[in-house]
């Protein structure tokens, strides 16, 4: 056993081999696999997203044929949702951040957490593979009949979906247990950081929602393999049916993508305001309250598809009931910095910007979800922005929050903060420049999925692939700084940030492999800082770890 | 439609587009009043708030419950003022008047076909009169597709097995782009067409002119634009093989074959399109031609057969 420089053994040194980390029940590690897998799901998809812009850069072709367009975006958009964003924020900081921040060494079941991410892995794989082999397009909707109507690869994609949705029901399943049984003494849950809160009500929406894709791949197969007409109108089917389903999962699956970046947000506003997150009661219970509004709304992706009127206006009209606590939260971000101390270190200059992005992704979704603008709206551009603004502008960017927050935690090392800081003006400015121009050009017409277009669009399709590259130069930069940290970085503070929840007070950096040698007793909410003035009277960087773990 | 100067959204042209451009700048402005609150609120505190001090540990704000209410109850007030409105709008455009002008709009890869109350067919141009409802009932032969035409503000999904319906009423004469909005293969977007406004009287003996019968070569022509999108005449090389100068020459074909383009070749191609393919190509052509009726295949092959 190999002891770290300050003399203290932790998560990564205590062990190296690789079986050690293969076979690992550590909570940590596992959260450090999949920030390693998904991060690889990121890469990918995003250079796949750069090839994107560069084809778009004038009608007709320019790099490559329309069949490989077709199947470029189309694997952009499955890496994307399915490989990375659903994984990302639950699975690599919930699996690292979640027992660290309730006190308790690991989570409920060590196992299954494992068996998660294989799942994955696997899971990833499958569909992976089935898109290449099957030169699989039409974007990760799938609607059939065409998506059927292109061969057997549907079956095997929807199959590897599915495996990483079983990933993602585990996962859930061992975050609620450990939420509800094995929170520290005295962390009532309304002391619970609102990130375990948000991460709490992504378990909810995990656990119940992801069986859809199960029950939608069985039909595919039923129909496929006995010829029972379900989707397939040759058969006497109906293909609207299968957006039905596919919605049934996949909104709620957006609310799986956003709310672990409301909890990000919610900590990264409360730790560098060094205040209460105003309206906690609200942010926390509001993130629940989604989670369950957000199977009733599936509708309002179907305005256009042919589905009742009656329908789309019940389904109009709950989409707004969503908005209104969306938009309240935000608020109460806002409010949050009123009379506080506001420090601007790399992880809030995330959450600032994610106020700005999210809440041009939020107000679009207004837009959108007016019945009569949709239909002008639906399926151009304007809804590729939107989307790409809460995706992108809020959980993308609300997780490079997290990941640069936590970064001292998951490695010991601080990275460059002045690079931090040029590297997240990149993403926000070419961010913005990717995506605003698409607004315009589709409340336009331009529709989405188009490898030509019409030269009238041709301007706003340049400003939006010059905008692609500044924002994949933000994102190598910090690639580069991340790893480089990893080398010749600053050791980290035990408490850098000067946080309040147990994850910063009550473990060392990088965190013991047992996380706490004595189990925390907390005595305050998670952002109390009026209750903790004298951790911070010396006027330096918090460097106590409250209870002591050190031998 | 950017042309002509309107940077969000293109001239209204339908007696319900500006209904809804009203609403959208509705949603936008207030949005956009309410998002700068936002964001100057947020730089404010950021500036205004700034740690100057390490030690500095703020108290906790009392909370306000008369402004926690205000951005609560204001928000869901719009919203819903919004959401009625839209749902106002909403009805006009689902509400043909029983008196509208009905076309049939069948789509398939990757072509738009239009048929008239007249019996008379055309492709890649709808012309409709200016100034009475037109109601569109549409269909799909295979997969789904979706009818857009932005400068009226409508759109509907056409679906296979069943009828789906939009209609709206042309407030000018003129020529406005129409685009497929629902992916629906390699040619998606090639599914282009356009619809062209006249007046009454234009409209009418238009019909009339289109009723006659047109000689083999014209009549090959106008269908041949539901080829367009894939094969071109012009030497250019598409999805498909240009066409043009073909007909008499040998075909070279993918399994190393070659074949005489002749009446039948031609003829063949189209109902049985995975045959014989040319080399070089993919062979991805839709079946969904073979539904041509006999004097339609004929026009074709006099029509491929006069491009030099």
């Amino acid at each position: 056993m190999s002891e770290s420089a300050s003399g203290t053994i932790n998560y990564l040194s205590h062990d190296k081999s690789i079986k050690s980390w293969l076979f690992t029940l550590d909570h940590k590690r596992i959260g450090i696999m999949y920030l390693i897998a998904v991060s690889l799901a990121f890469l990918a998809g995003g250079i796949l997203a750069l090839l994107v812009r560069i084809e778009l850069m004038a009608p007709g072709e320019t790099i490559m044929s329309a069949d490989a367009y077709n199947q470029t975006f189309t694997l952009h958009a499955v890496l994307m949702v399915f490989a990375f964003i659903i994984p990302a924020v639950p699975a690599v900081m919930g699996n690292f951040v979640l027992p660290l921040q309730i006190g308790a060494k690991d989570v409920a079941f060590p196992r299954l957490n494992l068996l998660s991410f294989y799942l994955y892995v696997a899971g990833a794989v499958i569909a992976l593979a089935a898109l290449l082999v099957g030169r699989i397009d039409g974007g990760w909707t799938f609607y059939t009949p065409y998506s059927t109507s292109i061969g057997d690869g549907i079956l095997y994609v929807s199959t590897g979906v599915f495996v990483m949705g079983f990933s993602s029901i585990l996962t859930g399943l061992n975050f609620i247990v450990t939420v509800h049984k094995m929170r520290a003494p005295g962390l009532t849950w309304n002391r619970l950081p609102l990130f375990l809160w948000s991460i709490y009500a992504t378990a909810i929406v995990q656990v119940l929602a992801t069986p859809v894709i199960g029950i939608t791949m069985v039909l595919l197969f039923l129909e496929k393999f006995m010829h029972i007409g379900i989707f397939d109108p040759a058969l006497g089917g109906d293909p609207v049916l299968f957006q039905h389903f596919f919605w049934f999962y996949s909104h709620p699956a957006v609310y799986i993508m956003i709310l672990p970046a409301f909890g990000i947000v919610s900590d990264l506003m409360g730790t560098f305001s060094r205040h209460q997150v105003s309206g906690y009661k609200f942010v926390a219970l509001s993130s629940v309250a989604i989670a369950f509004l957000g199977f009733l709304v599936w509708g309002h992706h179907m305005f256009v598809s042919g589905q009742s009127a009656t329908s789309s206006v019940v389904f109009s009209l709950i989409t707004y009931l969503i908005g209104i606590p969306t938009g309240v939260k935000v608020i109460n971000w806002v409010s949050t910095m009123y009379k506080g101390s506001v420090q601007l270190k790399t992880p809030m200059l995330y959450a600032i910007a994610f106020l700005f992005t999210f809440s041009i992704g939020g107000f679009t979704g207004i837009m959108l979800g007016v019945l009569a603008i949709d239909i002008h709206l639906h399926d151009t551009y304007f809804v590729v922005a939107h989307f790409h603004y809460v995706m992108m502008g809020g959980n993308v960017i609300a997780a490079l929050g997290g990941l640069h927050y936590w970064w001292p935690k998951m490695t010991g090392k601080m990275f460059n903060e002045t690079l931090g800081k040029i590297a997240a003006g990149l993403v926000f400015f070419g961010f913005n420049l990717t995506f605003f121009p698409q607004f315009i050009m589709g409340a336009q017409g331009m529709p989405r999925r188009y490898y030509d277009y019409l030269p009238e669009f041709q301007g706003y399709h340049l400003l939006s692939t010059y905008g692609s590259w500044v924002l994949g130069a933000g994102m190598f930069l910090i690639l580069g700084y991340l790893v480089a940290s990893l080398i010749n970085g600053k050791k980290a503070g035990l408490n850098p940030w000067g946080a309040l929840t147990l994850d910063w007070t009550h473990t060392t950096t990088p965190p013991h492999p047992h996380n706490f040698l004595e189990t925390p007793i907390v005595t305050r909410g998670a952002y109390d800082f009026h209750l903790a003035k004298d951790l911070f009277a010396s006027g330096k960087e918090v460097s106590e770890v409250v209870t002591s773990t050190k031998h | 439609m950017g042309d002509k100067g309107v940077f969000w959204l293109p001239d209204a042209m339908s007696t319900f587009a500006g209904e809804v451009d009203a609403l959208f700048w509705f949603v936008f402005w207030t949005s956009t009043v309410l998002f700068a609150a936002v964001v100057g609120a947020k730089f404010y505190f950021m500036f205004r708030y700034k740690r100057k001090d390490e030690t500095s540990v703020p108290d906790a704000v009392h909370e306000s419950k008369l402004l926690e209410s205000a951005w609560i109850v204001v928000p869901t007030v719009l919203v819903l003022f919004v959401f009625i409105w839209g749902f106002d709008v909403y009805l006009d455009m689902n509400s043909a008047p029983p008196d509208s002008y009905q076309i049939t709009v069948r789509g398939k890869q990757w072509a738009w076909e239009f048929e008239y109350a007249e019996g008379v067919t055309t492709f890649e141009e709808m012309v409709v009169p200016v100034g009475r409802p037109v109601k569109l009932m549409m269909s799909s032969s295979d997969v789904l597709h979706s009818f857009f035409i932005p400068a009226f503000r409508v759109k509907m999904d056409l679906v296979p097995n069943r009828y789906t319906s939009l209609w709206f009423e042309a407030t000018q004469t003129g020529e406005y782009q129409i685009f497929c909005t629902e992916y629906c293969g390699t040619t998606h977007s090639g599914m282009l067409a356009k619809v062209r406004v006249v007046s009454e009287e234009d409209f009418a003996s238009w019909i009339a002119e289109q009723s006659q019968d047109l000689p083999p070569e014209q009549l090959g022509e106008q269908l041949f634009a539901q080829c367009a999108a894939c094969h071109a005449v012009d030497g250019t090389v598409k999805i498909g093989p240009a066409l043009n100068g073909i007909f008499g020459t040998q075909q070279k074909l993918a399994d190393g074959t070659s074949v005489l383009v002749d009446e039948n070749f031609i003829r063949e191609s189209i109902l049985n399109p995975a045959l014989q393919v040319a080399e070089g190509f993919q062979p991805i052509m839709p079946a969904g031609y073979t539904s041509m009726t006999p004097k339609q295949i004929d026009g074709l092959v006099a029509y491929i057969k006069s491009l030099k």
